[in-house]
């Protein structure tokens, strides 16, 4: 099995502060994987080290073949400007940059795909709407169909869930479903155990330092999900090594 | 009544055509940056610029004397100096452009203005804060259409990663897309045509082509083309208006157009079709709300 990324005793922070210590494992290439863990225990950290927004202050992060061009990446709190009079296949437009860059035309072919992602996230007719005019779920929605058109082999979503109504998450998932199974890479945030349960195979539990990572039902115990609190609380626990139990 | 009113001054005068020449350039040029500087929330920022530009045109005046092209060069390396400056601070800061922009702006305008009153008498002071539209040579005018042709060329060729720069920054960046290179070239287009204006209506005024146009389009479409073209043709009927009014009422030329593009910003606020006072006040259908904007 290649991996699509391997940590290798990761280290990042803000300000010399560890935010995420000492973290060692590989992501398959085609997995779908949760990462999970209390508030503070360095999840959105961690997709900004990958991104590259965030450089390690210690260990790395190998890419298994992927080129920086190949993630895309949604944060938690997007930086969209929802007063800027853009429409929304404008803004899912965005996600063709890559291919099109900065002077390259929209031709037809493109114009196709952006109204097939537009689409495939339940926004048809909302195309030529101002994006000021989408509601929270909505614009989640829009930001998933530009995620399409990046046509990304690892895809990295922080918390995408977690504004959305149960019907817009449905939708949602059946997006990173439809990710998975072209056999990309999909890292995602995520809260509530139950959605991590029901759709995600693998489970990455982090509280700054790796808590356990593997199947998602010998991840999500209560076990581990008690010593992720103690540690979080603790903050500063005995030193971990780079150790096989992280598997 | 109406020829002699509005065309006879310009047919007699050459001043008066040259003056209406250059603000046109000026219009065509500044006002789609305008609208993009209000898009941007950066409307204050185009202000504290020109302050900026001030130190540079002074030093331009003391090593040459009135001198257009002394002045347009020091005023373009004070203008860039402070752009680029508080651009990168804000980049690598956790300062926000304004407030690093605000710092370098106060600094730059007193030596400007330590540096005028120094050597200068009064009169060559209102001369760079308020401009001489009326006096404005052959040189003057290619130099102002020059900067026109340049904005509007570079802003054509910036369009897509600008307006990608503005709607969301972090994403333009997450996929590598020339965001710094947008940003810094839009305030390079800023500082330029903020030194074109300062010649026709001096340096405080020279604001003032930029930003109110465009805060008047705000209130008579939505996207981005219709902003510009109405902020271009609000900049231009200003100019006409104010340079009018100057002739017939005596006025200083400057602060009447300024003035006349203010006075359309009032009236666009009230009686605008999009978000205008009136507008808010009368009741409207539910369904017009949803309309797609063109």
């Amino acid at each position: 099995m290649t991996f699509a990324l391997e940590f290798q005793d990761l280290t990042l922070g803000y300000d010399r502060h560890p935010a995420v210590h000492r973290l060692c494992g590989t992501i398959t290439e085609g997995s779908l994987t949760a990462i999970v863990g209390p508030n503070g225990a360095g999840k959105s950290t961690m997709l900004k080290g990958v991104v590259g927004t965030l450089r390690p202050l210690a260990g790395q992060i190998a890419f298994g073949g992927l080129a920086q061009d190949d993630i895309a990446y949604l944060p938690q709190q997007s930086d969209v400007d929802r007063s800027f009079p853009i429409a929304v296949a404008d803004l899912v437009a965005m996600g063709l940059w890559r291919e099109v860059g900065g002077f390259g035309a929209l031709r037809a072919a493109h114009r196709a795909r952006v109204a097939e992602a537009i689409s495939a996230v339940g926004l048809e007719g909302f195309g030529k709407r101002p994006i000021g005019s989408l509601s929270g779920g909505q614009m989640q929605r829009a930001l998933f169909a530009r995620l399409l058109l990046q046509d990304a082999r690892l895809v990295l979503l922080d918390e995408p869930f977690t504004s959305v109504d149960t019907r817009t998450m449905a939708d949602l998932i059946v997006v990173v479903q439809r990710w998975h199974g072209e056999g990309r890479t999909v890292l995602a945030v995520l809260h509530d155990f139950d959605t991590v349960r029901a759709h995600f195979p693998r489970t990455l539990m982090l509280a700054r330092e790796l808590v356990a990572h593997g199947p998602t039902p010998q991840v999500l115990t209560a076990e581990n999900q008690f010593r992720a609190r103690q540690m979080c609380e603790a903050c500063a626990g005995p030193p971990h090594t780079c150790g096989r139990d992280a598997a | 009544m109406m020829w002699e009113t509005l065309v006879q001054p310009f047919a007699d005068f050459g001043f008066m055509r040259r003056a209406l020449m250059g603000c046109i350039a000026i219009s065509v040029g500044a006002s789609p940056v305008g609208v993009f500087l209000m898009l941007r929330r950066m409307s204050l920022t185009g202000d504290a610029m020109a302050c900026a530009i001030l130190p540079g045109a002074a030093v331009g005046y003391l090593v040459a004397g009135l001198s257009l092209w002394a002045m347009t060069v020091g005023g373009l390396i004070a203008g860039m100096t402070v752009a680029l400056l508080s651009g990168f601070v804000a980049r690598v800061t956790a300062l926000y452009e304004g407030e690093s922009l605000a710092a370098f702006y106060l600094i730059s305008l007193a030596a400007g203005v330590l540096i005028v009153s120094t050597r200068g008498s009064n009169v060559d002071l209102m001369h760079v804060l308020f401009g001489t539209v009326l006096a404005l040579d052959d040189d003057a005018l290619i130099l102002l259409c020059s900067i026109a042709s340049v904005s509007v060329l570079a802003l054509a060729a910036l369009f897509r990663p600008l307006v990608l720069e503005c709607a969301d920054p972090q994403f333009l960046r997450s996929v590598g897309g020339p965001s710094a290179m947008a940003h810094f070239t839009f305030l390079a287009l800023v500082v330029v045509n903020l030194v074109g204006g300062f010649h026709a209506l001096g340096t405080l005024m020279a604001v003032g082509i930029m930003i109110l146009p465009a805060a008047a389009a705000r209130f008579w479409g939505v996207g981005i083309g219709t902003l510009i073209v109405v902020a271009i043709s609000v900049a231009v009927l200003s100019s006409l208006g104010g340079l009018l009014l100057s002739y017939h009422f005596s006025l200083p030329s400057g602060p009447a157009i300024i003035l006349v593009a203010g006075l359309a910003y009032v009236l666009s606020l009230v009686f605008g079709p999009v978000g205008g006072l009136v507008v808010r006040a009368l009741p409207r259908r539910y369904l017009e709300l949803l309309q797609p904007f063109s």
